[in-house]
């Protein structure tokens, strides 16, 4: 047993609240549910190594020796998933400063703030490289066993990223801190964030785009101009990729330098983290007065008022426009494709349209989850004399006026190319909002909008038919712009799903 | 009280089970005009009752008219006179008062100019002027408490159910509170609270009614309840503590 206060005893806490943290995510913070949660990660980390199969299997035979552009392409992986480890543990220093739960007793008690946040960036590191182990496990495991322990080594590749990220994160949210202060920085966070995990795939399309004319990213990679211009072989540049391929002294080079970064950042940070907490505190005071245009009361009908409300709340919250910003930053790429197919009069704006449905089905998930479950007001509107009904049609709408708002330039624009791909795309984007918005319906909770976060953990099932009926639709427009009759087995799919949904509902009752 | 007042609020044999009975055949009668406190301790059934009322949540069993609407078969009717207001004030962080009275104006289709006028009064009566544009997100417990009240109001309701309005506002916001809820009983408005605060019931309720395990045990006025427990110069809190006990004793001693 570590002594109160310590290094030890205080990782210790931090670890068992870590821990707790995850359980209750993926059992929803039910006991009975922990053994299906179990039979659930099983499963899926079964789906994931056949996943893993089906991707890498064919690569498990390259080695320091092959072609360049296997290091260009391990690398570019790396860089990938490093950027998403980036963006995630950006999210998670903001929230260490900002997140009040325990920070009040923390901040009051007689331990040396130093040390409590030195643990605290610590719990972030070993999460985010749990996380990134995790996630990279299926393909390593499948690597190992198709291309011998030397893979191994990629593991320590992974945790070492892990690490790095966690120190450009600290070092990058200590910057906006002093750059911007306290009131500023939460949101500049969470948007920096949200555009480093989308930017690097984004920028690897429109690359491919401009280079080639396709969304396909591996054209990019093989591209002349790539192969001209990456460095030499025995580039340091290039020692992440060689220590995933099992080379030695790169591996204890990288994660030697990882965790140097890492120890360096928490040395370095961690007595200020414990300012910028204390001044970040004081952020929830701020106030915003608001001009209006006019002051006199409009007349309008409770529907409207509803209407209005959700759009109002949602253009005054620049958070939730971040969150949802970044599925909207995925439309960019199939935007430039689409303007270019235009400008050279091609008929590559097909693969256009799955790309545009598939967003819309994002997007209104978001939205509607906002819309519906996401009522800050319960009792207000639900005391009010309205039919319940009514209100559900109004919130509805407010999601369906939202997306056509956004949509609509993008059908227009291909309208002037094809009118029948245009009607195919914006038959495609309301099935896909309409269906989203279903799931939302059937597994409507009473939330506050500031949980926008959690709605993905808050109902797996929710989450994974939104995904899969969006694809789903993205397939039956990609089809059905193709004019093939296959486009009825997607469509089926995906009345499936609903069907199923409504059926699993735990509205039902 | 004079039962030749209109009934503003009647419940007959209202049930509501969850693990356990809520609430367990209650009577409520309670008349235009009047301010209505129910006590009771912790669990005893007073919010299940009250969201009742207020149409948040549907009774297994039992009747709710309110000023002669029958709230379950009509209950668009019933909302349309009714105001409800819990200690946790719900409002939208990301609009200014002045603009959450002009959605739930809209909500309960009130004439425009007449609302604005309301809300303005509202407003000033409250002490929120300085407050008015600024959006809601910076705001203390008790300044929420006093928008969520004025949205309460804004719609001129002719009965105002209130679940512990008071908790966490300091003494000048509890004031201004109690003081916009007299001038609605004078004015003909009626009133049923719930509250922990007994020198809230002993000072501002006419009749006051004490449930316990979802039944009504005592109903009437102050006077009249200490007469029921046989001590005439106790306060409200002794009398209180004596009705909840002695109807626990008669539980205990019937199972």
């Amino acid at each position: 047993m570590s002594h109160p206060a310590t290094l030890a005893w205080l990782s210790r806490h931090e670890l068992r609240l870590g821990w707790r943290d995850w359980t209750s995510l993926i059992t929803a913070g039910g006991r009975t549910r922990t053994r299906n949660a179990v039979i659930a990660l099983i499963v899926f980390a079964a789906a994931m190594h056949g996943f893993a199969y089906w991707i890498v299997a064919g690569y498990s035979d390259a080695s320091l020796m092959s072609e360049p552009t296997t290091l260009v392409a391990i690398t570019t992986t790396l860089l990938l998933s490093w950027s998403l480890l980036l963006s995630q543990a950006m999210e998670s220093v903001t929230r260490a400063f900002y997140a009040r739960a325990d920070l009040d007793l923390i901040l009051t008690s007689p331990v040396s703030s130093r040390k409590v946040f030195a643990v605290r960036m610590g719990r972030i590191a070993v999460a985010a490289v749990a996380i990134a182990v995790l996630l990279a496990a299926p393909f390593i495991d499948i690597l190992v066993v198709r291309g011998g322990a030397r893979w191994f080594a990629a593991y320590g590749v992974v945790a070492a990223m892990g690490a790095v990220a966690t120190a450009v994160a600290l070092a990058l949210t200590i910057a906006l801190f002093r750059l911007v202060g306290a009131k500023r920085t939460r949101l500049i966070a969470q948007i920096v964030a949200a555009i480093i995990g989308a930017a690097f795939v984004i920028g690897l399309q429109l690359m491919a785009i401009f280079s080639g004319g396709t969304l396909t990213r591996a054209a990019a990679l093989q591209s002349e101009w790539m192969l001209a211009h990456i460095p030499n072989a025995d580039s340091v540049f290039w020692w992440p990729a060689r220590a995933a391929l099992g080379d030695g002294v790169a591996l204890a080079a990288i994660v030697l330098f990882s965790m140097a970064l890492l120890g360096g950042a928490i040395a370095l940070f961690s007595g200020r983290v414990g300012d910028h907490a204390m001044a970040a505190a004081g952020v929830g005071s701020a106030r915003v007065r608001q001009r209006r245009g006019s002051l006199a009361f409009r007349l309008r009908s409770p529907q409207r008022v509803l209407r209005q409300k959700e759009w109002t709340l949602l253009l005054r919250d620049p958070w939730l426009i971040s969150q949802t910003l970044m599925q909207i930053l995925y439309l960019l790429p199939p935007a430039i494709l689409l303007w270019l197919t235009f400008r050279n009069g091609r008929d590559d704006y097909i693969v256009l349209i799955p790309v545009v449905v598939m967003a819309a089905g994002q997007l209104s998930g978001g939205l509607a989850w906002l819309s519906i479950s996401g009522e800050d007001a319960p009792d207000l509107v639900a005391t009010a004399p309205v039919k319940a009904s009514r209100i559900m049609a109004a919130k509805i709408e407010a999601v369906i006026g939202m997306i056509a708002l956004i949509f609509a330039p993008i059908v227009a624009v291909l309208a002037f190319n094809s009118t029948f791909a245009a009607f195919v795309a914006a038959l495609g984007v309301l099935a896909s909002a309409g269906g989203a918005t279903m799931i939302q319906l059937c597994f409507r909770v009473q939330a506050r909008r500031s949980q926008f976060r959690r709605r993905q953990t808050s109902s797996r099932i929710a989450t994974f038919a939104e995904a899969f009926s969006s694809i789903a639709w993205a397939a039956t427009a990609a089809m059905a712009a193709a004019l093939t009759w296959f486009a009825l087995v997607p469509a089926l799919i995906a009345l499936a799903i609903l069907g199923g949904v409504k059926l699993i509902s735990p509205r039902n009752d | 009280m004079s039962v030749s007042r209109p009934i503003s609020l009647a419940t007959r044999a209202l049930c509501k089970k969850f693990d356990r009975p809520a609430v367990d055949n209650l009577d409520l009668t309670i008349y235009g005009g009047e301010f209505y406190c129910l006590l009771g301790p912790n669990g005893a059934g007073k919010t299940t009752t009250l969201r009742m009322v207020a149409g948040l949540l549907r009774p297994d069993a039992g009747s709710i008219v309110i000023d002669g609407i029958d709230a379950l078969a009509r209950p668009e009717a019933a909302k349309q006179i009714t105001a409800w207001l819990s200690d946790e004030p719900m409002i939208y962080d990301k609009l200014t008062p002045y603009e959450y009275l002009e959605f739930v104006a809209g909500l309960w289709c009130i004439d425009a100019k007449a609302a604005e006028g309301r809300a303005r009064e509202l407003i000033g009566w409250l002490g929120l002027e300085q407050q008015a544009h600024e959006r809601c997100e910076g705001f203390s417990k008790g300044t929420r408490q006093k928008v969520a009240l004025a949205g309460a109001l804004v719609h001129d309701p002719k009965l105002i159910i209130l679940d512990e309005p008071l908790t966490g506002l300091d003494a000048g916001s509890a004031r201004q509170v109690k003081n916009v809820l007299r001038e609605r009983v004078a004015a003909g408005g009626t009133v049923i609270m719930t509250t922990h605060i007994l020198e809230v019931a002993e000072r501002m309720a006419d009749r006051i009614g004490v449930i316990a395990n979802g039944r009504l045990i005592a109903e009437g006025t102050l006077d009249e309840l200490r007469v029921k427990t046989g001590a005439t110069a106790t306060s409200l809190e002794d009398t209180f503590l004596a009705l909840v006990a002695s109807e626990a004793a008669q539980r205990a001693a019937a199972e």
